[in-house]
């Protein structure tokens, strides 16, 4: 038999918990936020030493490396402008193409860097804490790249932060294909992993052709990502237990675990 | 009332739950997170009364919560039945010896996570767990078993600096009083 005080305690504690859970998605989402905004000097704080490390081993390199370091980054700075030169005519003839098909003009993305300055605290979910928030344009569903490929996308959006689910969590399901067979996937999420690298995709039907090695690209449809972004490669595939699919098992291109910069899509 | 206690100790939960967010090198190298707050629900269940243990344990729960993917609330559910649990068995349960504490930490390492992944199922709003989770469990388990020894030990030593001493039950000293009957 509980006493009074105990009584006392565990029906406030289990009407403040019923309260929570039963709240409107809106609402926990702000009050998340506010609990969230509790942790902003820490993970200022984390920010800045980070900033700091990364500075003091700028200043520890030697001259005659940064130079070599320099002249690596302006050749590789050239290619790349050449690269988007040609890319941008390419680009504006596509549009061109579009228009005399009567078809839909493509949007450009708009590439903002982020940080990443925090993993979740729990063992069940794959998102990470980015220093990007409504002040800098963040909106929920935008997609997270890195120059490997497809990160995730933003799932909560904070003042000054905001939180990503990555590829893998039960909340960021990714519509594929597989680039040289363009046959059409699904990554669902959920399922735990040893590497966390590793995903599992399932196409809409059986399609033995398949294989190992095999590119997988963003599809579009669901409209969160957009098309052609590099999600990572086949590394075997199997049919359904059904036998009415066929599942494979994907390693993405994205190190997830060493994640430090991220580019979020601006629409 | 002294606070300094019940101040530290929410304190370190706040640092807990953040730093469970924090040293990815470690993160990937054990694969979870690094997470000593069952270490923390432990000692606080032992070491404060019931109230002030439910409210930490409810605390920590929001704010891992709040870090993460997970319904606000969901989190906070097993460590409070765990503290409650705890609080009120504690006559029953050895409080100062170091293998009990590593016992129970590594018990409620492992059991927290677990209680919450099954929450998460429960309400369909969660990962599959897999084979991969078990392993996870473990880890997070002998981490906390070590962590809570380590945990009773600080927070004893800091509760001595600064709680006041205990006050005298008499007024009277023992030793000076005066001895009446036949000697």
């Amino acid at each position: 038999m509980l006493k009074r005080p105990q009584t006392i305690v565990v029906t406030a504690v289990g009407l403040l918990l019923l309260l929570l859970l039963n709240l409107p998605s809106g609402a926990t989402a702000r009050i998340k936020l506010a609990l969230g905004g509790l942790f902003l000097p820490l993970l200022g704080v984390s920010s800045a030493s980070q900033s700091f490390v990364d500075t003091a081993s700028y200043e520890l390199l030697p001259r005659s490396t940064l130079i070599s370091e320099v002249r690596r980054l302006e050749k590789d700075n050239a290619t790349l402008r050449l690269e988007a030169a040609l890319g941008a005519e390419a680009a504006a003839e596509n549009q061109r193409l579009r228009a005399q098909l009567g078809a839909l003009p493509r949007g450009a993305w708009r590439p903002r860097l982020a940080r990443v300055v925090g993993r979740d605290a729990s063992t069940w979910w794959r998102t990470c804490l980015i220093d990007y928030g409504s002040r800098d344009g963040a909106a929920v569903n935008q997609p997270v790249v890195t120059a490997e490929g497809l990160v995730g996308r933003i799932a909560v959006v904070g003042h000054s932060h905001s939180q990503v689910a990555l590829i893998g969590d039960a909340s960021c399901g990714v519509a594929v294909l597989v680039s040289e067979t363009r046959d059409h996937g699904i990554i669902a999420g959920g399922q735990q992993t040893t590497d966390a690298g590793i995903v599992e995709m399932t196409t809409f039907q059986q399609t033995p052709s398949v294989m190992a090695g095999q590119l997988i690209l963003t599809s579009g449809e669901g409209g969160v990502f957009p098309k052609g972004l590099a999600v990572g490669t086949v590394m075997d595939a199997r049919p359904a237990r059904s036998g009415l699919f066929t599942s494979a098992r994907v390693r993405l291109g994205a190190h997830l675990n060493r994640l430090e910069e991220v580019w979020v899509l601006l629409p | 009332m002294n606070w300094a206690s019940p101040i530290t100790l929410f304190v370190a939960g706040w640092l807990a739950a953040f730093a469970q967010t924090q040293f990815s090198v470690v993160r990937s190298l054990l694969g979870v997170p690094l997470a000593v707050g069952p270490a923390l629900v432990v000692y606080a269940a032992f070491s404060h009364g019931l109230a002030t243990a439910s409210v930490f344990a409810v605390l920590l729960g929001l704010w891992t919560d709040a870090l993460s993917g997970s319904r606000l609330g969901l989190g906070a559910v097993a460590p409070f039945v765990a503290t409650f649990f705890l609080s009120t068995r504690q006559h029953l349960l050895l409080r100062d010896q170091r293998y009990a504490q590593f016992w129970l930490g590594l018990g409620l390492g492992a059991g927290l996570p677990l209680g919450h992944g099954i929450l998460l199922q429960a309400a369909h709003a969660g990962p599959a767990l897999g084979w991969n989770s078990i392993r996870q469990l473990l880890v997070l388990g002998l981490l906390n078993g070590v962590a809570c020894p380590a945990c009773f030990w600080a927070f004893d030593r800091l509760r001595q600096s600064l709680e006041y001493p205990a006050a005298p039950t008499s007024f009277m000293a023992g030793q000076r009083e005066m001895k009446r009957g036949r000697f």
